[in-house]
């Protein structure tokens, strides 16, 4: 082997070794000035307990939890469906040339930074939802009274902060399904639904499945946009018009003021995201194992 | 073989690259000459405050140095006592009992928190006692001060902010229970926003919201709520009328050294004082 190419190939050697030891340092560091607290204070106390107020020496994060968790799960129901009906949309009504300029709108919108995001909804989603969802709410509890600050606006910024995830991997694979597919369906009778429904998006299904675990590891990390419009009130929700803190929210706005103990506190509340960040790309892989066998 | 020894190697060098990292970087106490060092010590919220006047101070004159410590507005009185800072930084007024130990108080800054409420609110004065249980939750529709049939709707700060801490403590939110610790009251259904500009364009928005912003950041966008029927200025905080607010003090224990004598110079000067405005508190001259 000659010299430079041996050269080359430690260079790219420490390059893949940067990024692993990264994600090392990374977790033994939250880990190391997280696991005190933890420890001290109690696992279960630390992730059931409701209340969260370090400045009383109280660390519960369980409003946190499900803070992110309710804002998570409505971004994808709002996301999931708006995006994969778009992707269809742009892969098989659209004529070619309307599809792409489309889509390069859509792809624009990830170029937008999450702090405008974030102003966009202060500004606009959360009055709106002053004024339009909340009287609708009120026809069935007309005790409700809220500010606008909720899960609501923060799961609609968030489904459209995920959108041009779930949209660009999606659109590409349902493109990628051979055209064979298609054009046997249509043979046998089925009619443009029909092919859509049954033949192209189960083909599609793991490319479409991938698009969602990104957009939702999209929507658990976002900090920015979330601190700005969900009213950050650590308390657990009782309905989607209530305010919610999140786990990253709380590290970001807090982190910079912290006392020692509540700093660690911070970390170890980035220990908790970091597992159920772990857990959920686990479930979504062998979910996507399992139904990728299926389908091939 | 040879590849595996190679990736621990490389795993090895990259990871004693590192080990500095574990090294503290605190150690300032090298190479300093006794006369040539200001030591502060006291109020954490003076703290940061002190840190920046202290590398403007160092800036000017490179021969000295600024060492800013923590601690509490108490630990500032022990510091003077103990003669192991220069100034004892307080973050109010000195106490009858500690006035033996002070030989001299220097009102650096001062700090004032204003009330804001939403542009469309009827209340237009509130006292520190209805501020208190608006902000603990025992009053919660704005009827029972003279508004509207209305909830109040409670923004407050993040946990650990300055000026969180200065309002709470103030306005006595924030107190102390049986076993002696300090208890933040602050209701569990106030909105949270993690700064200035966020509070503002919350309350400004919202209707029936109460909130508070240090006072150089007002604008009008927002209603200032008149505080035992005092307008929140720099003049009704400097005069002391305006009930939340509090003065930064520097206090001494004995003879000045010449480097302690130059720094309160400085932070006296206009060059420091517009330092204490761009930190977002109320010069004192």
């Amino acid at each position: 082997m000659k010299t430079y190419e041996k050269i080359i190939e430690k260079i790219i050697l420490i390059s893949a070794a940067v990024s692993t030891i990264s994600v090392a340092l990374i977790t033994v560091f939250i880990f190391q000035s997280g696991l005190p607290v933890l420890a001290e204070y109690g696992i279960c106390e630390f992730i059931f307990g409701t209340t969260w107020s370090p400045t009383n020496g109280s660390y519960g994060i369980l409003p946190l939890i499900t803070g992110t968790l309710s804002i998570t799960l409505g971004a994808l129901a709002i996301g999931i469906p708006t995006g994969i009906a778009c992707a269809i949309f742009l892969s098989e009504v659209l004529p070619k040339k309307a599809a792409k300029a489309f889509k390069s709108a859509i792809e624009l919108l990830a170029g937008i930074p999450s702090v405008v995001y974030g102003f966009f909804g202060l500004v606009v989603i959360v009055p709106a939802i002053r004024s339009y969802v909340l009287p609708i709410y009120q026809i069935f509890d007309p005790e409700v009274s809220a500010t606008g600050f909720s899960i609501l606006a923060g799961s609609i910024i968030l489904a459209i902060m995920i959108l041009p995830t779930i949209v660009s991997i999606s659109e590409n694979s349902i493109s990628a399904v051979p055209r064979e597919f298609k054009e046997a369906s249509l043979a046998l009778g089925a009619n443009k639904g029909e092919t859509i429904v049954r033949v192209l998006i189960p083909a599609a299904k793991s490319g479409i499945l991938s698009s969602i675990i990104l957009g939702m590891g999209r929507a658990i990390g976002e900090t920015m946009a979330v601190i700005l419009i969900t009213g950050n009130m650590a308390k657990v929700p009782g309905s989607i018009m209530d305010p919610v803190a999140t786990l990253t929210g709380t590290i970001a706005m807090e982190m910079g003021y912290a006392s020692p103990t509540h700093q660690q506190a911070l970390f170890a509340v980035g220990i908790i995201l970091f597992l159920i960040i772990m857990l959920l790309n686990m479930i979504a892989q062998f979910s996507m194992r399992g139904l990728g066998g299926k389908a091939s | 073989m040879k590849k595996i020894v190679s990736i621990a190697l490389v795993m090895i060098l990259a990871l004693g690259a590192l080990t500095g990292c574990g090294a503290k970087v605190g150690d300032t106490g090298t190479g300093k000459e006794a006369s040539g060092t200001v030591v502060t010590a006291g109020s954490t919220s003076v703290q940061p405050l002190s840190e920046e006047l202290g590398a403007a101070f160092m800036d000017a004159n490179p021969g000295i140095s600024v060492e800013v410590q923590g601690g509490g507005s108490g630990q500032g009185i022990k510091a003077i006592q103990e003669k192991i800072a220069d100034f004892g930084a307080l973050s109010r007024n000195v106490k009858e009992e500690e006035k033996t130990s002070v030989t001299e108080e220097i009102v650096i800054a001062k700090d004032g928190v204003a009330v804001i409420v939403n542009p469309e609110s009827k209340v237009g004065n509130l006292t520190l006692e209805q501020i208190k249980n608006i902000f603990t939750g025992k009053i919660s529709n704005w009827s029972e001060v003279g508004g509207e049939n209305a909830a109040i709707v409670v923004v407050s700060r993040e946990e650990g902010s300055g000026t969180r801490g200065a309002f709470t403590e103030i306005t006595k939110v924030m107190e102390k229970n049986e076993a002696g610790e300090e208890i933040d009251n602050t209701t569990k259904d106030a909105l949270v926003q993690g700064s200035t500009g966020a509070v503002m364009q919350t309350v400004a928005t919202t209707p029936n919201t109460i909130g508070y912003v240090s006072l150089g950041s007002l604008s009008d966008t927002v209603k200032t709520v008149n505080v035992e029927g005092v307008t929140p200025s720099e003049e009704t905080v400097l005069s002391g009328e305006y009930r939340i607010s509090r003065p930064f003090l520097y206090v001494t224990g004995g003879e000045l050294t010449e480097a302690a004598q130059i720094f309160i110079d400085f932070v006296l000067s206009e060059e420091g004082q517009a330092i204490v405005e761009e930190s977002g508190f109320i010069p004192v001259i």
